[in-house]
């Protein structure tokens, strides 16, 4: 019993001493999602917002994945943080993302991956944000979705007058994925507790190069009609500096 | 007791059981269980779940309810596959055999990789119609099933990558590389006449497609079938929007077709005889079949005996009897 509990003693400093050395706090960066409308924050479902033709709408899912950030040093050098989240307006613990092998610095730009690259849309049976059980997988045309928008419009013409847009699709000619790349107007430090704040205009989707009329489109679930939407998209992030 | 490895000598796994060697003259595989090692436990559990009703919404069907293993785990003397509460779906069960070297799967290559295959018809409403979530609770709520994940993974989760890497441990092991063809080719046995002629024959007017030792070249073409007016299944062109893909579907692998029948993605040929009178039939270019096709094979009555004797050479008693993939709770 006594050597029990010695042996429980002895896990528990190695554990303590192991997590002291594996965990440098000075390599963690923290990115935080703010979702908008125009220049309102996101409410889910409460509030009507208008789209660029003046169509009224609500939001009741908004989730899309983030990945593979590259963040620019004032040096002009960029270091790479592999890996995905998905950012889920419904979870405010996604919100907020540390990614890491971020060297102490200041950086002054910002590029990553709205989507999975393709290489991990093809890579089979995965965990933690791109598992599927996140509802983010096409299971019956292998490929994540990128990203999931729901609602309801009162002129679209789906039954409940829902609006389900799923964009996603890593095959040319449909090839959604999106590289964002932003700068920063006021290089950030890395460490300090400093967040960078990124903003999310999910009017975008429906708004920029290929307005979306409800009436005529309220619903997207494959790849085939994807792209437009992708590319209305591409601009929803911005830097909202401090 | 059942469950316990090792309490029946037919149904116990060995760590040999389970290495996976690729066969003379076959190429590098594009599953190459890198990610995914089988060990003894893993390929046990995954066994446990192709067999398992518990994957369909009712508890209804299993994987080896369609994927039988008599016919390469193809349905035999079906036409089109089974779902929940008599459901038929819209596509001839393939069978299973030599996977890790497919590099996308089903009859219009949607799926991108063994491993997330299972998901298609465990979600799809003419089949299982059944979530992976809802599945992940019915196995954590399950002993026997805490005590394999254990066993068999050292995260000892039960996630859909176990689920699904247990799967890929069991399918990705299935392989035919045996059959009398087989073994005439490494010098262990010979092909009557026929036999040789018909192996001559198909290596002038099939091989193209129906490459060895695969018999198969993964690609898929249009074989000038007329669409189904029921099922309006167009092919790769359904899922890619493309009018080029347009009735085009995967070239599937002639081994142990002998006990595939009936033929094609819609189970419409009932024999092997059928589908050479189909192929030596006269296409135009406008008809939209595969250039091979337009061309023409011609083929003599004696011509298409031949081949279909040699065609069953392509039968393999051993992966047809392997005991490694039988059913250990006896269902099927």
């Amino acid at each position: 019993m006594v050597k029990k509990i010695i042996h429980t003693i002895l896990i528990i400093a190695a554990l303590v001493a192991a997590m002291s050395f594996t965990a440098p706090h000075n390599s963690m960066f923290t990115i935080r999602f703010e979702n908008y409308v125009g220049d309102k924050p996101l409410r889910l479902d409460s509030v009507f917002y208008k789209n660029a033709l003046g169509q009224s709408y609500n939001v009741s899912m908004f989730k899309y994945y983030v990945g593979n950030f590259h963040l620019t040093n004032s040096n002009g050098q960029e270091v790479v943080s592999k890996g995905y989240f998905l950012i889920n307006q419904e979870e405010k613990n996604s919100m907020q993302v540390t990614i890491d092998n971020i060297a102490s610095g200041e950086y002054k730009a910002i590029r990553f991956t709205l989507g999975v690259d393709s290489i991990d849309n093809c890579s089979g049976a995965q965990s933690g944000a791109l598992d599927p059980v996140n509802g983010m997988f096409w299971a019956w045309n292998s490929g994540y979705i990128f990203l999931k928008m729901e609602g309801i419009s009162p002129l679209s013409k789906s039954t409940g007058k829902r609006l389900e847009f799923h964009i996603g699709g890593y095959k040319e000619p449909n090839n959604c994925i999106k590289i964002i790349k932003l700068e920063l107007k006021h290089p950030i430090k890395q460490g300090e507790n400093n967040i960078l704040v990124i903003k999310a205009d999910a009017g975008c989707l429906f708004s920029g190069s290929n307005p979306v009329d409800f009436s005529t489109l309220s619903s997207v679930t494959d790849f085939l009609n994807a792209k437009s939407m992708a590319d209305n998209y591409s601009s929803m992030f911005s830097v909202i500096d401090k | 007791m059942s469950g316990f490895i090792g309490d029946n000598k037919y149904f116990a796994i060995s760590q040999k059981d389970v290495e996976f060697h690729i066969p003379k003259g076959y190429p590098k595989p594009f599953y190459n269980f890198k990610n995914n090692k089988p060990s003894p436990s893993g390929f046990v559990l995954g066994r446990k779940l192709f067999y398992d009703p518990i994957l369909s919404k009712d508890s209804s069907i299993s994987c080896g309810f369609c994927h039988q293993r008599i016919a390469a785990f193809a349905h035999i003397d079906h036409a089109l596959s089974h779902g929940i509460n008599g459901l038929i779906g819209k596509r001839n069960v393939p069978p299973l055999e030599n996977l890790v070297w497919d590099n996308s799967f089903m009859w219009d290559g949607r799926i991108n990789h063994l491993e997330v295959q299972p998901l298609s018809p465990i979600s799809n409403p003419l089949e299982m119609n059944e979530t992976i979530e809802s599945i992940i609770k019915k196995l954590q709520r399950n002993n026997e099933y805490a005590a394999m994940f254990k066993a068999a993974f050292n995260d000892s989760v039960v996630n859909s990558r176990n689920i699904l890497r247990a799967l890929a441990q069991f399918t990705g092991l299935m392989i035919s590389d045996n059959s009398r063809y087989d073994k005439y080719m490494r010098g262990e046995d010979t092909l009557s006449a026929s036999e040789l002629k018909g192996l001559e024959l198909f290596r002038d007017k099939c091989a193209q497609c129906h490459k060895e030792p695969l018999f198969t070249d993964n690609t898929f073409r249009n074989t000038a079938l007329s669409m189904d007016s029921n099922l309006r299944d167009s092919g790769v062109a359904a899922i890619n929007g493309q009018m080029k893909d347009f009735m085009k579907f995967k070239v599937p692998s002639l081994r142990n077709i002998e006990m595939t029948y009936p033929y094609m993605h819609d189970g419409r040929f009932r024999t092997l005889k059928q589908v050479l009178d189909h192929y030596t039939r006269k296409f135009t270019k406008e008809s939209g079949a595969d250039p091979i096709l337009v061309k023409g094979i011609q083929l003599t009555e004696a011509d298409k005996s031949n081949i279909i004797a040699f065609l069953k050479t392509l039968t393999d008693q051993t992966f047809l009897h392997d005991r490694r993939f039988a059913d250990p709770s006896g269902h099927y």
